[in-house]
């Protein structure tokens, strides 16, 4: 199909070989000379008063070095886009996760010692822990200053007339859907050093997803420590996964950059595995409350969807996950009428952040179990009810969201054909399917959906690319290094790419949105095309020959009219260099999509392009015990196109296998506040032994404004897969499951009530 | 309480004087200086600690270091030939995309040489359980599975003659 050297083959992960031998260094893996370990000590109450802190016992004991407490935090000192979370709490507590105190000492053992000799007096306060009844009027208050617990955010839009729509249409569905707390288990627990030199200025090494904007929040940090005009520089070591996790910083970065400021040493905070369950950020739960309706023919006339988010006791990502729900909302299939709001309240449970299609699955959940039970009560086939109502290219939504490469139908079709390959209607066996819409071409969520890229060649024909991406194991480094190498005529091992120090890479808004493909991809491409006119001018010159007529391909520079005209790169590279009146071959570029920020209303072109897929699975249900099985599962995604295609892969494989989890298994058990799963035995990631024939096939559209034709694929594996799980449990059993995670109980009693009804 | 050890560390002749209570994952980690191995939960729930203790993969952080007196132990750093020659398996999980985030990779392949070693071509079945004590959050176990199957696919012959006992 193509003629490409490497983009489009499936070249290993680059950092592939380390990590296989175990060279590769993680914030675990990292020890700094004199460094301290630091520990937190967190709240014992959901909602209470502090009255009195004695840190007296903690800062007796041999080998402590600091002992803090909110009073030593600068009252500027605040997390999150809302500003309502400062990292050691001050005054009173408002969930378990509160940070009270922290120590740095001389090893880890003393560390635990100091914390566990801080004795904190509270005087508790009557918690509120559901969303419904955290809005009433006479609900305990999180935050008093705030004077409701209702944040006051602009979750809301009506396009066209929803009410009307209502009115004409054929048939109506009406439900209330709800997903609960899940977490990002990464594998790699979370941790940072952070360490002043004697000027102030601060280095932290940090499991980040968003080093340039880590790198202010933390600028911000110094300065409300007083000190300004101080540089800091963001590392990041190799990161044990992220999936949205690391996209905002944390109170233990804030305090070890406190903790490290105290003491003049280097200091470390590295979570240990229940930690990682209670003091970091989940999915963001939600109701759902949804109606949709169609005309006589199927074509969609509305949707209605009310929700309320827990917003958990501080405000991260999770409280603006509406502003990417509003996308399947508005624009997942034609739907001329719409109508959504959300409304964020305050509780004393824990608090979400961003995830793996942040929103998106929660929203997919309700419109797509919601989509099915519509084409049922309209008496049209669900896959061909999607493909009446399927997304088009150059359709512009109301949202406007312009449409551009759309492969929708292409991937209906693909699923509908490997669910009919097997026709054999076994009882409790039944099949489901749901499509998926996601941003694939970046998202302006901030005023720049920017990321920069900077190339230099060396004398031996070897590039070395500075990029804003972020890799956290997705592979960002491997989009890079082929289109790099593709567009300049060499091989993947002749680029490196270098993504991990603030002070030498360019500035990016981070890897979020599955943007890093299209908008990193981009940035790489514009540099390399900058470079690639250098170098063809060079062998147009040595070659006595027109730039237009060179061509760069594996290394070797040629003359297209004459085959006799060709000289390696390296050795036209050594010419540049090794010359009078000599030049060096760098590039830089900033690429910043044409997407739009959405207006007041809420409308704007979020993404350049957007991507689509549709899963289908064949389950089979146990009516004795509840239990789901997934016997088959099949994934096509409209990629745009594959640059590399084991990768492209991996990423589906993984998103719907935590879709799986999303749908079957997962959850974050929050009882009054209090997370009781803290651990692989009790939070149920699903294992090896859980695995599913899963198939991936590839639907290519060359998006005209994709590097190469690509879009994003980091998210969209996870999000259509609980309600293709829901919609197939509904045709094996009959019955419609509302609540995630499905888990066997919910299926039996869902089996009983339908039989006393 | 105190006490000397001798073992054999990725082929090496190794005696250390440890506390009863240290862990395998602290004395490698911590004392030997080997981080390739990982803590992932530090309670045996994850497998990304997993290293060989005398042909078994045993989760490091529950294993007593006394308890590897007079034993060999291997880690992730000794599976590859010290000529810089891959083992096969890791050759496989670096083709096959049996690696993302990697945090998973070092105890994944140390159990999977542990399967291979004892049952070189095993079912499908066989390498899920196998497997099952080890979390991956990144690839959905396909392409793990892909990497073992390629190296139980090959000659028994092949790997025998690269594997990291005959090249001691």
């Amino acid at each position: 199909m193509s003629d490409f050297a490497v983009i489009g083959k499936p070249i290993p992960k680059l950092d592939a070989i380390d990590k296989a031998t175990g060279r590769v260094k993680y914030i675990q893996d990292i020890k700094l000379d004199g460094m301290l370990y630091g520990k937190i000590l967190y709240s014992r109450y959901p909602h209470a008063r502090i009255v009195k802190i004695d840190i007296s016992k903690a800062k007796a004991l041999p080998g402590v070095r600091a002992v803090i407490t909110g009073e030593d935090v600068p009252p500027k000192m605040k997390l999150g886009f809302y500003k309502d979370n400062p990292p050691i709490k001050t005054g009173k507590v408002c969930s378990y996760r509160d940070e009270v105190a922290a120590v740095a000492a001389t090893d880890l053992e003393t560390a635990e010692k100091a914390i566990s000799l801080i004795e904190v007096t509270y005087e508790a306060l009557p918690g509120v822990f559901d969303p419904e009844e955290a809005m009433r009027k006479d609900a305990p208050l999180i935050h008093e200053k705030h004077r409701s617990n209702i944040l006051k955010l602009p979750w809301k839009l009506h396009y066209g007339d929803v009410e009307a729509a209502r009115n004409e249409a054929a048939f109506v569905v009406e439900d209330r859907y709800s997903c609960t707390w899940v977490t990002h288990c990464c594998m790699g627990t979370s941790g940072a050093i952070a360490d002043f030199d004697y000027a102030n200025n601060l280095t932290i090494q940090t499991n980040t997803q968003i080093p340039s904007l880590a790198q202010k929040d933390f600028l911000e940090a110094l300065k409300a420590m007083g000190l300004t005009e101080k540089r800091v520089r963001v590392i990041k070591p190799c990161i044990g996964g992220g999936f949205g996790s690391k996209l905002d910083t944390y109170a233990y970065e804030h305090i070890a950059i406190l903790l490290a400021w105290h003491t003049r040493k280097p200091v470390k905070i590295m979570f240990d595995r229940e930690e990682e369950f209670k003091a970091t950020s989940t999915r963001q739960p939600a109701i759902m409350n949804i109606a949709q309706g169609c005309d006589a023919d199927g074509k969609l006339l509305f949707r209605d969807i009310s929700m309320i988010l827990d917003n958990g006791a501080y405000t991260s990502w999770g409280a603006t996950t509406p502003s990417v729900m509003m996308m399947p909302i508005t624009t997942l299939y034609r739907v001329p009428n719409v109508r959504f709001k959300a409304q964020c309240v305050y509780t004393n449970n824990t608090y979400a952040q961003a995830m793996r299609g942040y929103g998106n699955p929660q929203a997919t959940f309700a419109i797509e179990s919601s989509i099915e039970t519509l084409a049922r009560k309209a008496g049209i086939d669900s896959a061909e009810f999607r493909r009446i109502n399927a997304n088009q290219s150059g359709d512009v939504s109301p949202q406007k969201f312009r449409i551009t490469s759309c492969g929708l139908n292409e991937c209906i079709d693909r699923v509908q054909t490997q669910l009919d390959s097997n026709t054999s209607k076994e009882k409790g066996v039944g099949v489901g399917m749901a499509s998926l819409i996601h941003v694939g071409g970046g998202a302006r969520i901030y005023k720049s959906d920017g990321c920069g890229a900077i190339i230099k060649l060396d004398d031996f024909g070897k590039a070395v690319v500075f990029t804003g991406a972020t890799d956290i194991g997705q592979g960002a480094d491997n989009i890079v290094n082929q289109i790099v190498a593709e567009e300049l005529g060499l091989l993947t091992q002749d680029v490196h790419v270098v993504h991990t120090d603030t002070d030498v890479c360019p500035w990016d808004v981070g890897a979020h949105a599955s943007r890093t493909t299209f908008v990193a991809g981009n940035a790489a491409l514009g540099a390399a095309r900058k470079i690639k006119g250098q170098l063809t001018e060079l062998a147009a010159r040595v070659l006595e020959s027109k730039p237009a007529n060179i061509c760069l391909r594996e290394r070797v520079a040629s003359d297209k009219t004459n085959s006799k005209k060709s000289i390696p790169i390296d050795k036209l590279l050594r010419k540049a260099h090794f010359s009078a009146g000599g030049q060096m071959l760098s590039s830089e570029y900033f690429y910043d999509p044409d997407n739009e920020n959405m207006g007041k209303d809420f409308r704007g072109n979020l993404s350049m392009t957007y991507a689509f897929g549709a899963h289908g699975v064949r389950v089979r249900v146990d009516v004795e015990t509840g239990k789901v099985k997934v016997l088959d599962y099949v994934a096509a995604h409209d990629v745009g196109r594959a640059i590399n295609p084991l990768l492209l892969e991996g990423q589906v494989y993984g998103g719907v296998m935590m879709g799986i989890g999303y749908a079957l298994t997962e959850q974050v058990i929050c009882e009054k506040g209090e997370i009781m799963n803290p651990n692989f035995r009790d939070y149920k990631v699903l294992t090896a032994k859980d695995a599913v024939p899963i198939t991936a096939p590839v639907i290519e559209t060359i998006d005209a404004d994709g590097p190469f034709g690509a879009k994003g694929i980091g998210e969209p594996g996870c999000v259509p897969t609980a309600p293709a799980i829901a919609n197939a449990i509904y045709d094996a059993i009959g019955v419609r499951i509302k609540d995630l995670p499905i888990t066997p109980e919910k299926v039996l009693t869902a089996i009983k009530e339908r039989d006393e009804a | 309480m105190t006490r000397k050890i001798s073992y054999i560390f990725n082929g090496n002749a190794t005696e250390t004087e440890i506390e009863d209570h240290l862990t395998l994952l602290e004395l490698i980690r911590d004392r030997l200086g080997q981080t390739g191995s990982k803590e992932g939960c530090g309670s045996g729930e994850c497998g990304a600690c997993t290293v060989i203790v005398d042909d078994q993969a045993v989760n490091a952080c529950l294993y007593l270091a006394a308890e590897i007196d007079g034993k060999t132990v291997q880690t992730i750093e000794g599976l590859a030939n010290p000529n810089g020659t891959l083992h096969p398996l890791q050759t496989a999980f670096i083709e096959h995309g049996g690696i993302q985030c990697g945090f998973c990779s070092p105890g994944m392949i140390m159990s999977s040489k542990a399967l291979l070693d004892e049952n070189p071509n095993p079912t499908e079945d066989e390498i899920k359980h196998a497997l099952a004590g080890n979390m991956c959050r990144c690839t959905g176990y396909v392409q793990i599975f892909d990497s073992v199957k390629a190296v139980s696919a090959q000659d028994e012959q092949e790997i025998k003659a690269v594997a990291w006992k005959e090249t001691q």
